[in-house]
């Protein structure tokens, strides 16, 4: 275990104002200059937890994704459950002919 | 200055499963729009994804046919980017640890054999569908292919040439069919390709910048999208100019690369570990059995077809192209019980033009391996000259029936009797005195007039062997 220094971390400015908003640009997240500043202060202070992290030795140590050793259960490749194309059109803004309408995407 | 292309391929190909990768919806081609997305494919907030065993065999499938490493355990990850046709906002992938690893294909080019690294195949999802015409300026969302298994096969930049990629490409199709995990429809989207293209001056070691073709669904296009793509970058180098590396969309009908701009940033695709599922372990058992129902590939078919029947390679190749091919092939040679380079003969040839004119593929050949063993036997037995078994095939192609009926009605049997036939050599040889003359005076070629006259006197039904030797006999001096 290392012990932690936390007092210390929240002092050190590890995103600015540019990292920010290319993060909510990523994440299509509108914010105002106040939340950025917000937002700044926060994720620093996750990104020094995640350095702090980052300082134990973990050579040799195999990377764990998930924390169990069973592994995925298989579904049985056959056709089931229901498919109510109404009710999942319903909750669409809008729809036309079965196919949901969003505003115009051009590649 | 000489220029060296180097290719690299990314294939995307549907995997053949009834039900989608992580939901029970059905997978069918060419359903009304949305009624093929349940819950889970359209991202109903708290679903989860439940993966289809079916996926993961036919991927490990894969794997082994490719001699690669076909890892115990691999992650799913989530691959992050906002499109509407991916409701979910991300896309379940595999990234750090893909299924497949590190595999090989051997194909065949003009010059030669060549093995292409197979750098990794994973598993995937497939997104839902855009339509932008005459939506009254929105775009339309069909949801039915969303959650569609796809698997990536991607390849080492080992390809020097269009015709290199292509020849990959082809090998490509043809294994998945014969694993028969992919329908191989590039019409329908089924099996697609996305190029990655660079140019570099020859015998330069590094790699020259790339450019990602995309939308190229078509083998022709395939190769005239790298050839348009290289000309394009040599162009640009030869005159001082930079490559950018970006992703270009290949005009089919301009016949030219277009840069796609609004990748710009896209590729800060922010991938993790999806919490939603755990690794997916492949026990040993597992893998055996996918090594035991493992079908005849195509390279030890082909490899069996020249020892077995004693075919030449170029034989074997084109009739081993597809398992249906091949199949109906031996089907033939079984029943026609003759020499099986024959019927290999009439497979590749009458055969293989028909499909060919009428866009047919084997499945729905008019003339069955059956009824072409009659055919091909009655060619074997001397019944009918190699020509007039072509009408026969004709006949039979327009359901006239089978070989032998067709020859009985038409009365095809051909002559083959000595003394019948010189009867009717002596009628001709009697009919054209100055032809004789000629022929005896020197003239050979007058020789051919005679065949001609004798098998139009016999209605195409004399054996031209016999008639050759008869009139070789009768004509001397």
């Amino acid at each position: 275990m290392v012990a932690c220094h936390g007092s210390t971390l929240h002092r050190i400015p590890l995103l600015n104002a540019e990292d920010i908003e290319k993060v909510a640009h990523l994440a299509r997240l509108g914010l105002t200059r106040e939340e950025g500043q917000a937002y700044a202060q926060d994720l620093s202070r996750i990104l020094g937890l995640v350095s702090q992290m980052n300082a134990v030795p973990t050579d040799g140590v195999e990377p764990m994704t998930h924390p169990d050793e069973a592994g995925l259960r298989f579904r049985e490749d056959v056709v089931s459950g229901e498919i109510d194309r109404d009710r999942l059109l319903a909750v669409a803004p809008k729809t036309r002919d079965g196919l949901y309408l969003v505003p115009k995407v051009i590649e | 200055m000489e220029w060296e292309t180097v290719i690299g391929l990314e294939v995307h190909a549907q995997l053949k499963t009834k039900s989608k990768i992580f939901s029970g919806a059905p997978t069918a081609y060419g359903a009304a729009p949305n009624t093929q997305a349940n819950v889970v494919d359209a991202a109903l907030p708290g679903v989860l994804p439940v993966l289809n065993g079916e996926a993961a065999r036919m991927a490990a499938r894969f794997g082994l046919a490719v001699g690669a490493t076909v890892h115990k355990r691999s992650v799913f990850a989530r691959k992050n980017y906002f499109y509407p046709d991916l409701p979910k906002g991300y896309q379940i992938s595999q990234y750090e640890q893909p299924i497949v690893e590190r595999g090989r294909l051997e194909i065949t080019t003009a010059s030669g054999e060549k093995v292409i690294g197979i750098t990794r195949a994973h598993l995937e999802e497939d997104a839902g569908k855009s339509l932008h015409e005459d939506m009254g300026g929105f775009t339309g969302i069909d949801l039915n292919r969303a959650g569609t298994p796809l698997l990536e096969i991607v390849s080492e930049p080992d390809m020097r040439s269009a015709a290199e990629a292509v020849a990959y490409l082809k090998t490509l199709h043809t294994l998945v069919r014969y694993l028969d995990i992919c329908d191989g429809n590039m019409q329908e989207g089924s099996f697609r390709c996305d190029a990655n293209v660079s140019v570099r001056p020859l015998g330069e070691t590094r790699l020259g910048t790339r450019a990602e073709l995309k939308n190229i669904n078509s083998f022709r296009f395939v190769e005239r999208a790298i050839e348009y793509e290289v000309r394009r970058q040599i162009a640009l180098l030869s005159s001082g100019g930079q490559v950018r590396q970006e992703t270009r969309l290949y005009d089919s009908a301009r016949d030219e690369t277009r840069s796609m701009r609004s990748k710009e940033e896209a590729n800060d695709y922010r991938y993790f570990p999806d919490p939603d599922l755990p690794t997916l372990v492949l026990t040993d058992a597992f893998l055996a059995e996918v090594k035991e129902t493992m079908p005849e590939l195509p390279d030890a078919k082909r490899r069996r077809f020249c020892a077995q029947y004693g075919l030449s390679a170029y034989d074997a190749g084109v009739l081993t192209a597809s398992r249906e091919l091949a199949r109906y092939y031996e089907e033939a040679v079984e029943a026609a019980a003759v020499e099986p380079k024959l019927v290999a003969n009439w497979v590749t040839g009458e055969l293989a033009a028909r499909l060919n004119e009428e866009g047919l593929d084997i499945a729905s050949a008019k003339v069955t391996a059956q009824a072409l063993a009659g055919l091909v036997r009655r060619v074997a037995d001397g019944t009918v000259s190699g020509k007039t078994a072509k009408d026969v095939f004709e006949a039979m192609w327009a359901g006239e029936g089978s070989a032998d009926a067709i020859i009985a009605s038409r009365g095809l049997r051909q002559i083959s009797d000595d003394s019948a036939i010189e009867e009717v050599v002596r009628q001709v040889i009697e009919a054209n005195p100055k032809q004789l003359a000629q022929y005896r005076a020197g003239e050979e070629k007058v020789f051919t007039f005679f065949v001609g006259q004798t098998m139009k006197a016999s209605r195409g039904k004399a054996n031209p062997a016999k008639v050759n030797e008869i009139l070789k006999r009768l004509l001397a001096p």
